[in-house]
């Protein structure tokens, strides 16, 4: 008994001094302004700022190598906390968020054939263009969602992105994956958004989706400074929200949407109206 | 005898009882040819032909852009209605010349006949080039290319490829047995280019009357015939020498890396006409099968037919087809429809009904090892696609997903249904992305 | 999947001949608890359910033929939780467990209920008039009598044919090597078995169990004995086949096979337990991702004589 008690002693002496060694000697330098500036941020390793993770891109803020608004998720708070630490002034970017420009689900958009195979965006791109009829359309495979390291990416039934005002913290992930460049980045004040990527002519367009964009000039005629359109596609000049919304009823596709209205139809996302909890 | 093969592979029914013993027929010319400016490996041809323009049967419509790649002919007489994207086989929009037939076929007159004895190995081979002959198996790689091989890595065994191991297809198979002459004619002067020694024809067993055909007519000459074991994908430029040599490409390699070359049969009957009579190559012979169609045929075709011709010439559709594919079962590129052209490379239309192409959702892999077993190239593709997948694209590397020829044996063999062929790609084009960035 | 089912049909048929309504309850009480437990499992995991692809269903008999006959209803209940829940779902379900999953369930039951888990009663064959009476099992008779007295008893020497049939105590499924190869022949047919696990497992065994024979026969039974009683017939060709827990290529199931075999014939002569057939192959399952790296298919066009790679 008492000898098994002194040869475990022993043993834990032994390897607590080897660990306290090995602590010593392998001991990692850490600047500890970089630990306080690693503290502050979102800790989500997204990558938006271009770094490697959350304390790549804290090393580069203390070292002077990055911008202290680098990091969309953070938001205004970071870059605040971050100008504590470093005590110096900044402004936070203008936050963005990423918005998909597409409403044509399966039961609005055509299909040019039966997609079965990988469920990847990517993937399917390469099989003819993709299976839907719209070279500019969401193919609905969730490449984006799974891409998403914030969950604010819902897919509808009927295979529309549709991306949560809320949720989304602007670090550009998805727009990486999108095969077809349906995602965009748009500044978050602006909640009117022309929900088309066809360049197509209108005639064409109208035979493969219902909800798309005709390049009727409708919206431009209704609110010139508001809108532009460039070979067949509308897009809102960001900035003139107040009158943007003046064209909405006016689009005879009804591919022009307010958020603040609600989400795409088919979308679970409650309507939005609470924006201001993001940007606090 | 046992037959020689390569090591993997599967055996899908070959379904060639439609349509291998019916004759070569002359395709009846369509009103119109759509002729893509892309139908072979390598930079597209640019059009060189203005809309309103007549055009004779065999005149450039379409200049070589570089060395891999070849200009493309009209393939009869007529006008150029359109110069514009149209349409392709592979799904999307390309530039093609649209030709309205003129009804006469007129060849353009500057044709030069040759006496094949009188040329120079270059000679040859600036005449494939000039009449735009691509390897007609399929990959449609141009043949001047594959005949101009380095001066360090000689050539000492030619194999002519007259396997057609994909099920259905039998343009190659009624080649052998009608266009015999043409083809050994082809056969001797790429051996005079090449200066090999070994001269092989490989055909698979299934074949028995064009291997005997074959054989009647090589004795006397250095040509052997082959028989082949019947298995997909023999025909596979790799596993064909495989078979027949026992040498394995080097991984990364080519044939010639190994003193092989391999063209297809009819490839040979096309550098005949090329060289002998300088025609171009304007036609081909492609199989239009499968069950959903009436009449099965073997049709000799112009380039840039529409396939609704096609579908016409044969007799229109027994019901709605579930599936439309250029080529093989197991390599071809599934249709949107009948609005595409036919192309070089194009050896078979099949037309499936509904309940031959019925799918089972996709089931979870239970590491069964068929693929394993199937893979020709000795891969994993269960682990490669699995690793693709999750867009591990280093460790898809690392289990050589470069290596895949995409023959399709392991989703073929797969009984979860999973499309492992296309995960493979989709890890093997986000390989070659990254060593373009890199 | 259901190939398997159907090829399990014989050796289940032995079973209930030999052992009666216990063996019938025991077989009844696995399946449908597996089935319930894959159900309960992925509704609760929020998945398709999918019970109807059989695997459940599978691992059910499995589970069952190997328990004893005697087997308590809630300790065969909870061995259909451990399989399904504790040996599938929670590494993902189908596919993706690294374990045989019957064979988890086996050996956690061995482990936690030694007193049920090796209560063995003779078979006391339908219409005989018999009741299923306690006894031992071969390995387990003929281990006690080798710590005993360090010499095989004699007439166990003489019981082969016995053993072939299956009348002699032992798990539900493994008694009997003639319904279990009768089986095995039909999956053969049907090219579900390739040769490759249940030639070497159960080569290597004859080979080196022979050697010891050849040794000292007095002590060491003769390797047919060790074919025939046992869990060898059913774990060589059912438990050890599995394809998911399984190497992928030809040369690692040899290899795979060829350890189930040595870890077999190590843990029967040498080992604390009479029977080494579970304990072998879960242990190479977990050698499986091992040896699948170290056996990987020389790719076409990397061997040495097809030039550099």
């Amino acid at each position: 008994m008492i000898a098994a008690i002194l040869s475990l002693g022993c043993i834990g002496l032994v390897a607590a001094f080897a660990l306290g060694l090995a602590a010593k000697k392998f001991a990692v330098e850490v600047v500890p302004r970089e630990l306080a500036a690693l503290e502050v941020l979102p800790g989500a390793n997204c990558g938006a700022c271009g770094y490697p993770g959350c304390a790549g891109f804290a090393k580069a803020v203390i070292e002077g190598k990055a911008e202290l608004n680098q990091c969309p998720p953070g938001g205004a708070e970071v870059v605040l906390k971050l100008s504590r630490i470093l005590g110096v002034e900044a402004t936070a970017a203008e936050p963005e968020i990423a918005v998909v420009i597409c409403q044509g689900d399966n039961r609005k958009a055509q299909l040019k054939y039966q997609y079965l195979g990988l469920d990847d965006c990517t993937a399917a791109q390469r099989v003819a263009g993709g299976p839907k009829a719209c070279p500019g359309g969401c193919l609905g495979l969730g490449s984006c969602q799974r891409a998403c390291p914030f969950d604010a990416i819902e897919m509808t039934d009927d295979g529309l992105a549709v991306i949560s005002r809320e949720k989304c913290t602007g670090c550009r992930k998805c727009i990486a994956v999108c095969p077809r460049n349906v995602i965009r980045m748009t500044p978050l004040a602006s909640s009117v958004h022309v929900l088309c990527n066809s360049h197509d002519k209108g005639a064409l367009v109208r035979k493969y989706c219902q909800i798309g964009c005709i390049g009727c000039h409708i919206c431009k005629k209704t609110v010139p400074d508001a809108y532009q359109v460039e070979t067949f596609l509308a897009t809102v000049v960001y900035g003139h929200d107040e009158e943007a919304g003046e064209a909405i009823a006016k689009c005879p596709t009804q591919c022009i949407r307010d958020f603040q209205d609600g989400y795409p139809e088919g979308s679970r996302l409650a309507p939005a109206g609470s924006e201001k909890t993001h940007a606090a | 005898m046992k037959l020689r093969t390569f090591s993997g592979g599967v055996h899908p029914p070959d379904n060639k009882q439609w349509s291998a013993h019916l004759p070569i027929e002359d395709c009846p010319l369509p009103d119109q040819l759509i002729v893509p400016m892309s139908q072979h490996i390598g930079a597209p041809a640019a059009p060189c032909v203005a809309v309103g323009q007549q055009v004779a049967k065999g005149e450039v419509i379409g200049e070589a852009k570089g060395f891999v790649s070849v200009p493309i002919h009209a393939p009869t007489s007529g006008e150029v209605v359109a110069v514009e994207a149209r349409l392709h086989p592979m799904g999307t929009a390309l530039p093609a010349v649209v030709i309205k037939a003129d009804g006469e076929d007129r060849w353009r007159d500057d044709l030069a006949s040759a006496e094949p004895g009188d040329l120079t190995p270059e000679e040859i081979i600036d005449k494939v080039h000039q009449a735009g002959v691509v390897g007609l198996g399929g990959a449609a790689f141009p043949a001047h290319v594959k005949m101009s091989p380095p001066p360090e890595k000689p050539i000492n065994t030619l194999i002519f490829n007259g396997v057609e191991c994909e099920p259905y297809l039998t343009a190659d198979h009624r080649m052998m047995l009608e266009e015999t002459e043409r083809i050994l004619q082809g056969v001797a002067l790429l051996q005079y280019v090449f200066g090999a020694e070994r001269v092989v024809i490989g055909i698979e067993a299934n074949k028995p009357d064009a291997i005997a055909h074959l054989e009647q007519h090589c004795t006397g000459t250095p040509v052997e015939v082959v028989a082949l074991q019947v298995k997909y994908p023999q025909g596979a430029e790799k596993q064909l020498i495989a078979a027949v040599t026992g040498r394995e490409v080097p991984s990364g390699g080519l044939p010639m890396d190994i003193g092989v070359a391999v063209h297809n049969v009819s490839t040979a009957a096309a550098v005949t006409d090329a060289v002998v009579q300088g025609r171009p190559l304007i036609e081909r012979v492609c199989t239009v099968t499968g069950p959903a169609i009436r009449e099965p045929k073997n049709l000799k075709i112009r380039i840039g037919t529409p396939l609704s011709h096609l579908v016409a010439v044969c007799g229109g559709l027994v019901e709605d087809p579930g599936k439309i594919i250029l080529g093989g079962p197991m390599m071809g590129v599934a249709q949107l429809g009948f609005d595409a052209p036919a192309i070089r490379g194009t050896s078979g239309l099949l037309l499936l009904r509904q309940q031959d192409v019925e799918r089972r959702p996709e089931g979870p892999c239970i590491r069964c090892a068929r693929c394993v077993e199937g893979c020709p190239m000795k891969l994993l593709p269960t682990t490669i696609a699995a690793y693709a997948r999750r867009d591990l694209f280093e460790a898809t590397e690392e289990y050589r997903a470069m290596d895949c020829i995409e023959c399709g044996c392991c989703s073929y063999s797969c009984p979860a249904l999973i499309p492992l062929v296309q995960a493979i790609r989709y890890g093997k084009a986000a390989i070659m992305a990254k060593k373009r960035n890199a | 999947m259901r190939d398997v089912l159907y090829s399990l049909v014989p050796a289940c048929g032995v079973a209930i001949y030999f052992f009666g309504p216990p063996a019938l309850g025991v077989l009844l009480i696995a399946t449908l608890g597996c089935l319930a437990v894959e159900a309960v499992s992925q509704r609760l995991m929020g998945q398709p359910v999918t019970i109807a692809d059989g695997s459940a269903a599978i691992t059910g008999v499995l589970l069952a033929l190997n328990l004893p006959p005697t087997s308590p209803w809630w300790m065969t209940l909870l061995g259909a939780v451990i399989a399904i829940f504790i040996g599938k779902q929670v590494y993902g379900g189908l596919g993706a467990n690294p374990f045989n999953p019957a064979l988890v369930a086996r050996v956690v039951l061995l482990i936690s209920f030694p007193v049920q888990m090796t209560t063995w009663s003779a078979p006391a064959p339908l219409g005989s008039g018999l009741d299923l009476v306690t006894t031992a099992t071969p390995l387990g008779e003929w281990k006690t009598a080798v710590m005993l007295t360090g010499q095989m008893p004699v007439e166990m020497q003489a019981g082969m044919t016995r053993y072939f049939l299956g009348n002699m105590p032992g798990c539900i499924g493994e008694v009997s090597a003639l319904a279990l190869l009768l089986g095995a022949a039909y999956l053969f047919y049907r090219r579900i078995l390739t040769w490759h696990i249940p030639a070497t497992y159960v080569g290597t065994v004859v080979v080196l169990s022979g050697i010891f024979w050849l040794l000292d026969p007095a002590k060491y039974p003769n390797p047919l004995f060790h074919l025939l009683t046992g869990g060898l017939v059913l774990g060589a060709f059912y438990m050890a086949t599995d394809m998911v827990t399984t190497p992928v290529s030809m040369r690692g199931m040899l290899i795979f096979g060829t350890g189930c075999g040595v870890l077999t014939v190590l843990i029967r002569l040498f080992g604390g337990y009479p029977e080494g057939v579970s304990f072998a192959i879960l242990l190479m399952n977990a050698a499986t991702p091992l040896i699948d790296r170290y056996t990987r298919p020389k790719t076409f066009g990397t061997l040495p004589q097809g030039g550099a790679g």
